[in-house]
């Protein structure tokens, strides 16, 4: 009895965002990354076109993380209090596909260093590293509205991924991506109406639905993963249909929150149930990315080398053509 | 919910003028007006006063598609001007529409699969003129979708119209069409379409607007896909967007209403 493969016929794809510049594109990037351009759900390469696989930028902290966890601090040893060197690390070292720059130190309470010092840190990774940059600010709304379009200014041609815009702080931002021609990080807290919503209030000021990457948030493993799986999913079958307000490749802080887990943390002395904490922390951080790719995501922010290397050659094995 | 523009119809007065004295104002005013609205089709009509039906239809379907983009509903029983109106279709149309005799499909199926159209097909026949229940529309609209299957036309492109008459003469009917609509949608896989003449629900009644989007939004919670309807009608429109959301067609957002009418589905 022959057996014929069912395959869904689909209406809409993920548009394609393009982060980082060359040369004769006006910038000055050895890379660019392109994310997106799904017409299917994820790594069904029998029924739709997955033109781009997903990628990992690695977290890079323009201030030493103290409150990092030690496994991670540990695999970046003489590098921590310099973004340029931990920039290098990441890419020469663990093959990061971007760089994700988190300018803490703006922070009032972090170092308070103004948007000149900010530009000056952002200018001096771009020199030492080829790969495309996303830069995001210290969270606080009123400064982020001040480095960030200084360094979007200052690093017109770049083509960076800037974040992040909320549905209550979005319109600095958005006009700084759309003067300097920037990408912008979209992000709302795992709402997908909210999401939505966000989406059409920035294309309603005129940035292009393909200079925007949704940030929808992220629970890590075992502290809210399934919400963000299921939203991710949402989101891409609502794509598929047709849905244009949704169709914008996806970004996960995979580290970040992997690493906010208890059980990322604890000592095997305090549990010992538990098991050895080196191994649990990356695979806690790893298997958080390798599900949500699962859903859809096409831009992990990964930390630790170890786990870039698992979801590496998990993303290598998804992205080989099925037998089909 | 796909709405089908239904003023551009020689029907009315505006239109009628319009063809007679080749004057494209209101033809282009209504293009325009039913698009940006959220129609996702325009019906055209001729009306049976036209003094030269084909060369009105032609008029008509030329004149449309120089302001807008918006795929039309070729609307006449005459076959031989819907084959010279589908040749001018610079979209994929609709043709609207193909009784359940077998010598119209025969006529009209392969024509729609030539020209890559969608077809609007009535649950009704000479002999049975519009079917009293539910089971007989349904009869009837398997007979559609058989034949859809016979002469290759894909069956999400076969648009089953149940068929509705006014509530004030016939209230008996309303509650057979939205049966018959739950059980077309089980005929096939993927199933047929379904859609309607709306406007047929609350002819010479009071309450015309009131009495048609509470029909649609109903029609809708029992499988409707589309329906030709007043496309300017903003209550009507803003019923269907709504009732979209609420069915979770459409993922809910603020400006879900602006969404849909940008949409058109």
């Amino acid at each position: 009895m022959p057996v014929q493969t069912i395959k869904e016929r689909n209406a809409g794809k993920v548009g394609v965002v393009t982060i980082g510049a060359t040369q004769e594109q006006g910038g000055t990037r050895t890379s660019v990354v392109k994310i997106g351009g799904e017409s299917s759900l994820p790594f069904l390469h029998f029924e739709g076109e997955m033109p781009n696989k997903p990628v990992i930028a690695m977290e890079v902290v323009d201030r030493v993380p103290e409150e990092w966890n030690d496994e991670v601090k540990n695999a970046f040893t003489g590098v921590l209090d310099n973004p340029v060197a931990w920039a290098k690390k990441c890419v020469e070292g663990c093959g990061a596909d971007l760089i994700f720059l988190r300018l803490q130190s703006a922070d009032p309470e972090l170092g308070n260093k103004s948007p000149e010092d900010c530009v000056k840190t952002v200018k001096d990774v771009l020199a030492a590293v080829g790969v495309p940059l996303a830069v995001v600010g210290c969270g606080v709304d009123e400064v982020d509205n001040k480095i960030i379009p200084a360094v979007a200014e200052a690093c017109a041609g770049e083509n960076l991924l800037l974040g992040f815009a909320s549905q209550e702080n979005y319109n600095t931002i958005v006009a700084a991506c759309m003067v300097h021609k920037h990408n912008l990080i979209a992000q709302t807290p795992l709402d997908i109406n909210i999401c939505k919503q966000l989406n059409i209030l920035i294309t309603e000021m005129g940035l292009t639905a393909d200079k925007i990457v949704l940030d929808t948030n992220i629970g890590g493993l075992g502290y809210g993963i399934e919400y963000a799986y299921s939203i991710l999913e949402r989101g891409r079958l609502g794509t598929l249909q047709g849905d244009r307000m949704l169709a914008m490749p996806t970004l996960g802080t995979v580290g970040f929150e992997a690493w906010k887990a208890k059980e990322a943390n604890v000592s095997i002395e305090e549990f010992p149930g538990w098991g050895e904490q080196k191994e649990r922390g990356i695979l806690w951080e790893a298997m958080t990315a390798t599900a949500l790719l699962q859903s859809g995501l096409d831009l992990l922010v990964m930390r630790h080398p170890e786990a870039v290397k698992l979801v590496q050659k998990n993303i290598a094995d998804l992205m080989e053509p099925s037998s089909v | 919910m796909e709405i089908i523009g239904e003023r551009i119809n020689g029907m009315f007065k505006d239109i009628r003028e319009a063809i007679k004295n080749k004057d494209k104002t209101a033809v282009h005013e209504w293009a325009i007006k039913q698009t940006n609205n959220g129609a996702a089709w325009l019906d055209i009509s001729t009306g049976a006063a036209a003094e030269d039906p084909m060369d009105a239809m032609k008029w008509l379907v030329e004149t449309v598609q120089e302001v807008v983009n918006t795929p039309l509903a070729i609307d006449t029983t005459n076959y031989d001007i819907m084959e010279e109106a589908l040749k001018l279709c610079k979209r994929p149309a609709l043709i609207n529409s193909c009784h359940a005799d077998r010598y119209k499909i025969e006529r009209v199926f392969p024509m729609a699969v030539k020209y890559g159209a969608k077809v609007i097909a009535l649950a009704m026949s000479e002999e049975s003129g519009i079917p009293k229940t539910a089971d007989a529309r349904v009869a009837l609209a398997m007979e559609l979708v058989a034949a859809a299957d016979e002469f290759g036309l894909p069956f999400d492109d076969l648009y089953i119209d149940p068929l509705l008459l006014p509530v004030n003469v016939a209230q008996d009917h309303g509650v057979e069409a939205m049966e018959a609509l739950r059980q077309i949608k089980l005929l096939s896989d993927p199933p047929p379409k379904t859609t309607c003449g709306l406007s047929n629900i609350s002819q010479k009644c009071a309450n015309r607007k009131l009495l048609n989007r509470t029909m649609l939004v109903m029609l809708m919670a029992c499988g409707l896909d589309s329906a030709i309807a007043d496309a300017a009608d903003d209550d009507l429109m803003e019923a269907a967007a709504t009732a979209r959301i609420i069915m979770n067609k459409e993922i809910y957002c603020d400006s879900y209403i602006d969404l849909y009418k940008t949409n058109k589905y």
